[in-house]
């Protein structure tokens, strides 16, 4: 909403405060000036000047050549607008003069003949061409004639106005229009409200010979009332109506249509103005529109209505979309005489809906979306019907045709008095309280411990306590509210989930990955490249509106928007990518969704290039499998899980390396896997090799796993015993660590496979794996025999399940 | 062949331990595990073996030198005087040949020379019984004094190898430190993740716990609950995702409030922060996301004042902002409080003398804030009777922007690792 300083000093005694120190003091009581937008700001030296006389250059077929009384002199200006004639007040930027943009004005010879300075345009004034009138667009701006010359013009375009720019929100509905915006800045400022008085003068004849109301829809139209002026001649609007309007971001129209726009402003009651002879009968029938009606509405597009819409109509057909906007067929044009004036209450929720559903939002429909002042709507018919009178020079038939009724009586709210300060925390004394209700234009009294107040019904966002509590606080000021800190005590802290989330993320970390955090939404093709859950029953939960197919489903994995991001390094050559992720994927087995999608949270990483570069102490290796898997383990061992996981390879995971892919099991249970990207999938993406991995997390940190307890420390020394096996290539290092872990008894505390070879040396289709095997008794020393009669058990054991045999 | 005898052997061993011991202590290349006692445990069997002694290096034995121990028998003989001489001269020779010594194998050389139990001390005093009785102690006094000085010379000369041939080593043993040292790759938190975790934990400082809630909501939850009905003009505000009529991405982590405030019955007190991912219908640009994170708060229980919002959150400015903080709160308007303000901080940058980052205003808006609506305590079953309570909520995209100087969105959703490496120390 636009407010002009100027105008708003009409209602309200300005005097004192500068438009920014107000912009401020409004903006600290609630209501949030974007902007102090001067006009004329920049400006300097335009003047009123006299076309004394005019006639066509000599040397050009467009340009004119006019001699401007400016009242100290008359200069030439060479004038090329087609509407400049002798005997008009214009607009002159003299010589030295400077317009918006900087641009500066100096003496020119145009073909031949001297100019001295420039007749102006609106929008050569900096006036935004949306807002300039249709008459004025293409040529020069023409002033009233009692513009007295050589008077500085600023004043007479309003361009030494300000204008504030206030950000409403649903609750500040009330600041838009310019009698509720002077209400504010009265309490504001602790200073009177001048409202305007509309006296109509009526004609003896009935309005009602003319025209009849009914209203078939009420709960859409609570109320609807129409005025009839009679023997209007439709022309320009004066210029202090056509400048308020601009000031208010209205483009001018004629005087009828300016007239109903200016009480719009005014007091935000939005009227509409048809040509009673265009209007099709003398009967207004407001009513829901017809499956399929259509009407074409002023900006000229033609609409088709549902049965949700409120429309006027003549009885048979759509004259205007209730509170939206009016029809072409009854517009007010040139030729008009008649003037059936529209005054009514429409239903918010009405407005809002149709509104919304044809994409049409207008000055009228945003002011009844957020609630009007029924107060105001026969004020401002009368307004309207006192200001065309004088304007348009009609005759306003007696009284208003109307249906329904309206109540608006203010509301009483009552409250403990002492509740506001038990709520703001301050320790305001009554007075206190009922100054702000003063100010406000509230009646309010204390009654006994009762605050009792009237809310009037241009503030219907005034509702409950804890609304009049507002006011109090906002107008009373957040800066005299002291900062205290609750009475009461308490604890908090993270969950245990919370907070081994916390340690996944810094193991996560220190293993050398970056924490990445990317989009929910993906594509379903993204969705299902990779497949995480074995059941392929999971469907991809779909937008109903996506703003793009790229993020038009939520994701299923986390792994295939990493693998982007993975990508988008490779593009950029950044070879050595170690990401991880943690957040939620989204599984529903409904195609249509009735109930929400189970939320799980899962942990992924990807890895391509090299985890550490090369550096002069080793050459570094590319990444692979054993990589990610090592890195799972390290996670796995510091959330105590480590005997409890199992790996097992899995050859048909969608997207995944059958042969270099595991599923991960937790007590047997698949809670995810790691491997490589399968390689279709891998050129598919334009990527290098990458290995990859995606957990269950909640699996993870949820699992029981017992307390910490501490384990005495071993007296005596471990004996440690190295073998190497050799085996067929199809035996696996799990088996074989299996079979040494079965046999090993008591006594073998820990396994280690520290060598794998092939190749020289060893029969084809054969390899050797070599271990490290801990032995210990916390009880007494082992001895050699003890330790030998061990091992040989499990190398008996190895040979006869697996086929083992000691490396010569 | 082993040039050791029994006691040396012995004593080089000792050393030999003491030497492991020191140098694996200080980290020297050679140590050899084994020889640590820590490292029984691991290598028990080669503890057992001694088998540091095969570091000793063998070498040829030496032929004695010029005289033989008949010299001195024959020395003693000649007389008294002639025996003191001997000393004397046996002293001097001695000791020079000690000064000239420089290498500390032939300084064992010549202690076993002049001190062993064959040496021509030893002689001397074997041959004293032939002496008259008076003489003994006079030459024995002497002949402890000559092998006192020599064994003083050798310790002190063995101190002095010792010590250059540790100088030698060291020396060789430089190494150029500047070179790079090992390291393990290391990568850190996104810098959202660091500002929602020091603002999750400053706020359980201060006595809230960390509530989470799915992002795929219910209508009701996310709006109806939170007094936003349907048509509410407030819905205008936050173009949403909806999956179904009833089912949304959440615009906000407000509903994690209303389903907490549920589960509590009735009975406070409610202090809670709920951080999260939210998703809005907006075009991405460098300040526009549709999926962003928001941290909201709420604290619900008897007496809860506008006030008690107003400390909490100076605490939150000063802390997360600097000591220096100023706060003010501006009223403004949320459907789920009322009275609802804006809180605004001291520009951290100029201090609020007015910048670019403050356009020019001294203040910055952080956050939404106010005493929660009758209606959304009543719907989540408080009585607004008896309770009264204050939510806040904030962006870590605008705050992690602001403290860190991002000027796009966007970069917190790329996830450039040239981006994410800049914040190891968030
Ligand atoms: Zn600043």
């Amino acid at each position: 909403m636009n407010i002009s300083y100027k105008w708003l000093n009409e209602y309200v005694d300005l005097t004192g405060v500068t438009p920014e120190e107000l912009a401020e003091k409004i903006t600290k009581a609630g209501i949030e000036v974007d902007q102090v937008f001067r006009p004329g700001e920049g400006i300097k030296g335009i003047v009123v000047g006299y076309v004394a006389s005019c006639r066509p250059h000599p040397n050009a077929d467009h340009l004119n050549l006019c001699q401007v009384d400016l009242g100290d002199e008359t200069v030439q200006i060479v004038c090329g607008a087609s509407n400049v004639a002798a005997g008009q007040k214009v607009v002159v930027a003299k010589v030295g003069a400077v317009l918006p943009g900087g641009v500066k004005i100096k003496r020119a010879k145009l073909r031949g003949e001297v100019s001295e300075g420039m007749i102006c345009s609106l929008q050569e004034l900096g006036v935004d061409p949306r807002f300039v009138p249709k008459e004025v667009a293409d040529g020069i701006y023409i002033l009233d004639e009692d513009a007295v010359v050589g008077d500085d013009a600023l004043p007479y375009l309003n361009l030494d106005d300000a204008v504030l720019g206030l950000d409403i929100l649903p609750n500040s509905a009330h600041c838009m229009n310019m009698i509720g915006a002077a209400y504010e800045v009265a309490a504001i400022l602790d200073r009177d409200v001048r409202l305007p008085e509309p006296r109509v003068e009526e004609s003896d004849r009935p309005a009602s010979e003319k025209v009849s109301v009914a209203v078939e829809a009420p709960d859409g139209a609570p109320f609807y009332g129409a005025r009839i002026i009679e023997g209007v001649k439709v022309a320009p609007s004066p210029k202090w109506l056509q400048n308020k309007l601009i000031a208010a971001g209205v483009r001018p129209i004629n005087n009828i249509v300016d007239v109903t726009n200016y009480v719009l402003m005014e007091y935000g009651q939005p009227l509409h103005a048809f040509d009673y002879d265009q209007f099709g009968s003398d009967r207004v029938v407001v009513r829901r529109a017809r499956e399929g009606e259509t009407i074409t509405t002023l900006d000229g597009v033609e609409r088709t209505l549902s049965p949700e819409d409120l429309v006027i109509t003549n009885g048979e057909r759509p004259v205007a979309i209730a509170g939206v906007m009016g029809g072409a067929d009854s517009e007010v044009t040139e030729t008009t005489t008649t003037i059936l004036l529209e005054a009514a209450l429409f239903d918010a929720r009405s407005v809002r809906r149709t509104s919304a559903r044809l994409g049409l939002r207008t000055e009228a429909s945003q002011r009844y979306e957020k609630g009007i002042d029924p107060n105001r709507v026969l004020l401002a018919a009368d307004r309207a019907a006192a200001l065309i009178a004088d304007l348009a020079g009609g005759t306003v038939r007696k009284g208003v045709v109307r249906a329904g009724a309206y109540r608006a009586e203010p509301k009483i709210i009552e409250m403990p008095w002492t509740k506001i300060n038990a709520v703001l925390g301050t320790a305001l004394s009554q007075n206190d309280v009922l100054a702000v209700f003063r100010r406000l234009r509230f009646d309010a009294r204390i009654e006994g411990e009762t605050l009792v107040v009237a809310v009037p019904s241009r503030r219907p966002d005034v509702s409950i306590p804890e609304d009049l509590i507002e006011e109090v606080g906002r107008l009373y000021g957040y800066d005299h509210v002291p900062a205290t800190l609750p009475d009461r005590a308490s604890q908090g802290m993270l969950t245990a989930y919370q907070k081994k989330r916390r340690a996944v993320m810094r193991y996560m970390e220190g293993s050398g990955f970056y924490q990445a955090v990317n989009y929910s939404l993906t594509t379903e093709k993204k969705a299902r490249s990779i497949s995480y859950v074995e059941e392929a029953g999971h469907t991809p939960v779909r937008l109903a509106m996506p703003m793009s197919e790229d993020r038009s489903v939520l994701r299923l994995g986390l792994l295939p928007e990493l693998l982007e991001t993975v990508r988008y390094h490779l593009n950029r050559r950044i070879n050595d990518i170690a990401l991880y992720e943690i957040g939620k994927v989204f599984l529903t087995e409904e195609a249509a969704l009735t109930d929400l999608p189970k939320e799980r949270e899962r942990l992924a990483g990807a890895l391509t290039g090299r985890l550490r570069p090369t550096d002069w102490h080793h050459d570094a290796r590319p990444v692979d499998f054993y990589a990610a898997k090592g890195v799972l383990e390290g996670l796995f061992d510091q959330l105590g899980l480590t005997e409890r996981i199992e790996y097992r390879a899995a050859s048909e995971r969608t997207g995944m390396h059958p042969g270099r892919t595991a599923d991960i099991l937790l007590d047997g249970k698949v809670i995810g896997f790691v491997g490589q990207v399968h390689p279709t999938l891998q050129k598919t993406l334009d990527l290098t090799e990458t290995v990859v991995f995606e957990v269950d997390v909640e699996a993870l940190l949820k699992a029981d796993v017992p307390p910490v307890r501490y384990q005495a420390l071993p007296r005596y020394p471990a004996i440690a015993r190295d073998i190497a096996l050799v085996v067929d290539e199809a035996v696996t290092a799990g088996q074989l660590a299996a079979v040494i872990r079965a046999s090993g008894g008591p006594l073998l505390k820990d396994i280690r496979l520290f060598d794998v070879y092939q190749g020289e040396h060893l029969p084809a289709g054969k390899k050797s794996l070599a271990f490290s095997l801990t032995y210990l008794d916390p009880e007494r020393t082992l001895t050699d025999e003890e330790v030998a009669a061990v091992h040989e058990r499990i190398l008996a054991e190895l040979k006869e399940k697996l086929g083992a045999v000691l490396r010569g | 062949m082993f040039a050791i005898t029994g006691r040396m052997r012995r004593r080089l061993e000792a050393r030999l331990w003491l030497t492991a011991g020191n140098s694996l202590r200080s980290g020297h290349p050679n140590a050899e595990p084994a020889l640590r006692c820590t490292g029984a445990a691991r290598y028990p069997v080669r503890v057992n073996g001694f088998r540091p002694l095969t570091r000793v290096v063998p070498r040829e034995p030496r032929p004695l030198l010029g005289w033989g121990f008949s010299f001195y028998t024959s020395l003693l003989e000649g007389g008294r005087m002639t025996l003191r001489d001997t000393l004397e001269a046996l002293k001097n020779e001695a000791l020079e040949a000690v000064a000239a010594c420089g290498d500390i194998k032939d300084l064992q050389a010549l202690r076993v020379k002049y001190l062993g139990k064959k040496g021509p001390i030893t002689e001397v005093l074997r041959g004293m019984g032939k002496l008259p009785k008076e003489e003994r102690p006079i030459i024995g006094q002497l002949a402890n004094d000559v092998r006192a000085a020599i064994q003083a010379a050798i310790e002190e000369k063995q101190k002095a190898l010792e010590e250059r041939e540790i100088q030698e080593k060291l020396a060789s043993e430089t190494i150029d430190v500047t070179l790079p040292g090992r390291t393990q790759p290391k990568g850190n938190r996104h810098p959202l993740t660091a500002v929602i975790e020091e603002i999750e934990d400053l706020f359980i400082g201060l006595g809230f716990s960390v509530a989470e809630g799915p992002e795929v909501e219910k209508d009701y939850y996310n709006f109806e609950a939170l007094n936003i009905p349907k048509d509410h003009p407030a819905r205008d505000m936050q173009d949403s995702f909806y999956i179904t009529e009833d089912i949304l991405l959440r615009t906000h982590t407000s509903p994690v409030q209303a389903r907490t405030m549920e589960a509590h019955q009735g009975k406070g007190p409610v202090k809670i922060i709920c951080p999260g991912k939210v998703y809005r219908r907006d075009t991405d640009d460098a300040t526009h996301s549709h999926q962003f994170m928001q941290i909201e708060g709420l604290y619900v229980d008897r007496n809860v004042r506008l006030s008690d919002l107003k400390g909490i959150l100076t605490i939150f400015a000063k802390k997360m902002f600097g000591e220096d903080r100023k706060i003010r709160l501006r009223p403004s308007f949320f459907p789920f409080t009322e009275p609802s303000v804006e809180m605004d901080i001291s520009c951290f940058h100029c201090g609020g003398d007015g910048c670019r980052v403050c356009k020019q205003t001294g203040w910055i808006e952080i956050l939404g804030a106010g005493m929660v609506h009758p209606n959304v305590l009543a719907m989540s079953g408080f009585d607004p009777e008896v309770y009264t309570g204050f939510a806040f909520g904030m962006g870590p995209e605008r705050i992690a922007m602001l403290k860190y100087g991002i000027d796009d969105i966007r970069h917190f959703y790329t996830n450039d690792q040239r981006f994410l490496q800049q914040f190891k120390r968030a």
